[in-house]
């Protein structure tokens, strides 16, 4: 029996896993010792589980414990990562690399950085969102400390070529740091193999809590250290200080651990019912793939359909399907999709996009519901679209001198 | 943002869907807004030519669910009215019946220009001068 409503914005975040919950329950209640508190069985038993949740976490990525600084989430750890190499490397440069669609934790964590007298070269993606290798290498200059790229886009769901990209930073001797909020948890991803210097990421976006995340600090080859940007008692090495949030660390811990036991089975049952609907949604007469479809996380897909506009097709099913709109039409700005104009979307198809993204509970029903809503409200607002009926008899939109307001 | 009941209830079941023929001298058409705008609104009126009501009134709209109830529920409002009542249609009364939010309120704006825009084509092709307004303050 399908229940209403329908979740399919996994990349905004996730429910957490039962079993992540029933983890975490005593350590709000009969466990609640501070991790700090060296004196006593209390703040022994919570470091104990704090120590065990880093192994849980660093184990995901391939890091050893030592390397994981537990933040609020992955918004600090872009904070961190760099305003911190920023801070800590100045007597190396003043120079980072970044690219256009970044997260806004990344992008504006960067405008600060260029008000605190940096300087940022945002790299622009092609049109499958993915960023040119040599305009990157281009890029580097001798007061270049750090490449900022994310591991995966949170809107279009895109894959940056990492290995390659750390092959640049390496050879280079730049600093490598990714937000990999996204791609941890849903795809391998091993800041070894990757060639990665920091690396942050969020528990609530793989069905662990939110308020949670981590930042991978590289300590061998090379050992990077970012200057702490919350004083206080000195915790996580000195670099993030504060009472730790022993019941999230917990829960994050194990949401890590179902994640690596889990990932190959439900990356391929995932993958399949988001083939599943983005084939069916492709075959809706004008509608497009944004972003590259080979370099893709499993579990993602955004389309758009020309000649109707995402935020009214999103009316159409929102009471019982929860997904995305490249439209940011209910802000105050009404801009669409940064991420959408940077692939060289025009403002009409950002608005025209949406975002699917399924996940560990999504289920073939659902799906199936999804194809048949979506194509019909489309279907549906194409019949009252004035665009689809010029498109129909083969006037040229860019003739017509739109009264733009 | 949730929106109004009367919002979901155009949108559901949108009045006056579709188009007349614009080579009709007694057929006035209003296209306005821009697809890059995320809206686009095109109303027609079709008036009787002896007593100069208008009959009928069509809209297709590009948009999201504000701007298709405020073009629904404007060609509802035109039937029957006479052509110099219906450029007194106000935006703010689209507003007050639909309940819109404030970060809607360009949707009504769109449909009260285009309501404008069909009258002064109908006029036109009339041959009677086009109707100037004062620029809507929301643009």
């Amino acid at each position: 029996m399908l229940q209403f409503p329908i979740y399919l914005d996994h990349n905004a975040t996730t429910p957490c896993d039962p079993r992540v919950v029933e983890a975490m329950i005593p350590y709000f209640t009969n466990n609640f010792g501070n991790a700090a508190s060296r004196n006593h069985p209390f703040g022994w038993q919570a470091e104990e589980a704090v120590d065990y949740a880093r192994e849980q976490v660093a184990k995901l990525i391939g890091a050893d414990p030592k390397e994981i600084i537990f933040t609020s989430g992955a918004t600090e750890g872009d904070n961190l990562a760099i305003k911190g190499v920023f801070e800590m490397y100045a007597s190396k440069g003043n120079h980072i690399i970044t690219c256009n669609i970044e997260h806004k934790a990344v992008l504006d964590t960067c405008k600060h950085v260029e008000k605190e007298g940096g300087e940022v070269t945002y790299l622009k993606v092609k049109d499958n969102g993915l960023i040119d290798l040599a305009e990157l290498e281009a890029a580097i200059k001798p007061n270049t400390i750090l490449i900022a790229i994310m591991y995966a886009n949170n809107e279009i769901g895109t894959i940056m070529p990492m290995k390659e990209i750390s092959a640049i930073a390496r050879r280079h001797g730049v600093l490598l740091f990714s937000d990999a909020t996204q791609a941890v948890g849903k795809i391998p991803v091993d800041v070894n193999k990757d060639g990665i210097d920091l690396l942050a990421f969020s528990a609530h976006k793989m069905y662990g809590p939110k308020g949670v995340g981590a930042l991978y600090v590289r300590r061998k080859n090379p050992r990077v250290k970012v200057t702490a940007q919350i004083d206080g008692g000195g915790h996580e090495r000195g670099m993030r200080s504060g009472t730790l949030n022993v019941p999230g660390i917990v829960g994050f811990g194990k949401a890590c651990e179902i994640c690596l036991n889990e990932m190959e089975e439900e990356t391929k049952r995932v993958s399949q019912l988001r083939d599943k609907l983005q084939n069916a949604l492709l075959k809706i007469e004008e509608s497009y793939l944004n972003g590259d479809i080979a370099h893709k996380l499993p579990h993602v897909t955004n389309i758009y359909f020309k000649y109707v506009e995402g935020e009214g097709l999103m009316m159409g099913f929102n009471k019982n399907i929860a997904v995305s709109s490249g439209s940011a039409c209910t802000s105050a700005s009404l801009e669409p999709s940064y991420v959408l104009k940077a692939l060289g979307l025009g403002d009409d198809l950002a608005h025209s996009s949406l975002r699917f993204g399924l996940g560990r509970f999504t289920t073939e029903e659902q799906i199936d519901y999804t194809i048949e809503q979506v194509t019909n409200t489309v279907n549906k607002l194409r019949e009252m679209s004035p665009l689809w009926e010029m498109y129909k008899e083969g006037i040229d939109m860019n003739t017509i001198e739109w009264a733009h307001h | 943002m949730a929106y109004s009941e009367k919002v979901i209830d155009h949108y559901q079941n949108p009045k006056n869907v579709g188009t007349l023929d614009k080579s009709k001298t007694n057929v006035g058409t209003g296209l306005v807004g821009a697809p890059e705008c995320g809206d686009v609104m095109r109303l027609q009126i079709e008036v009787d030519d002896a007593t100069g009501i208008i009959k009928d009134a069509k809209f297709k709209t590009f948009g999201c669910g504000s701007a298709i109830a405020s073009s629904s529920l404007a060609t509802e409002w035109l039937k029957g009215k006479s052509v110099d009542e219906a450029v007194k249609i106000d935006n703010m009364a689209i507003v007050e019946e639909l309940n819109l939010p404030p970060v809607k309120i360009h949707c009504s704006v769109l449909a009260e220009d285009a309501i404008k825009a069909a009258i002064n084509d109908y006029r036109v092709k009339n041959g009677l001068e086009e109707l100037k307004f004062d620029e809507s303050v929301i643009h």
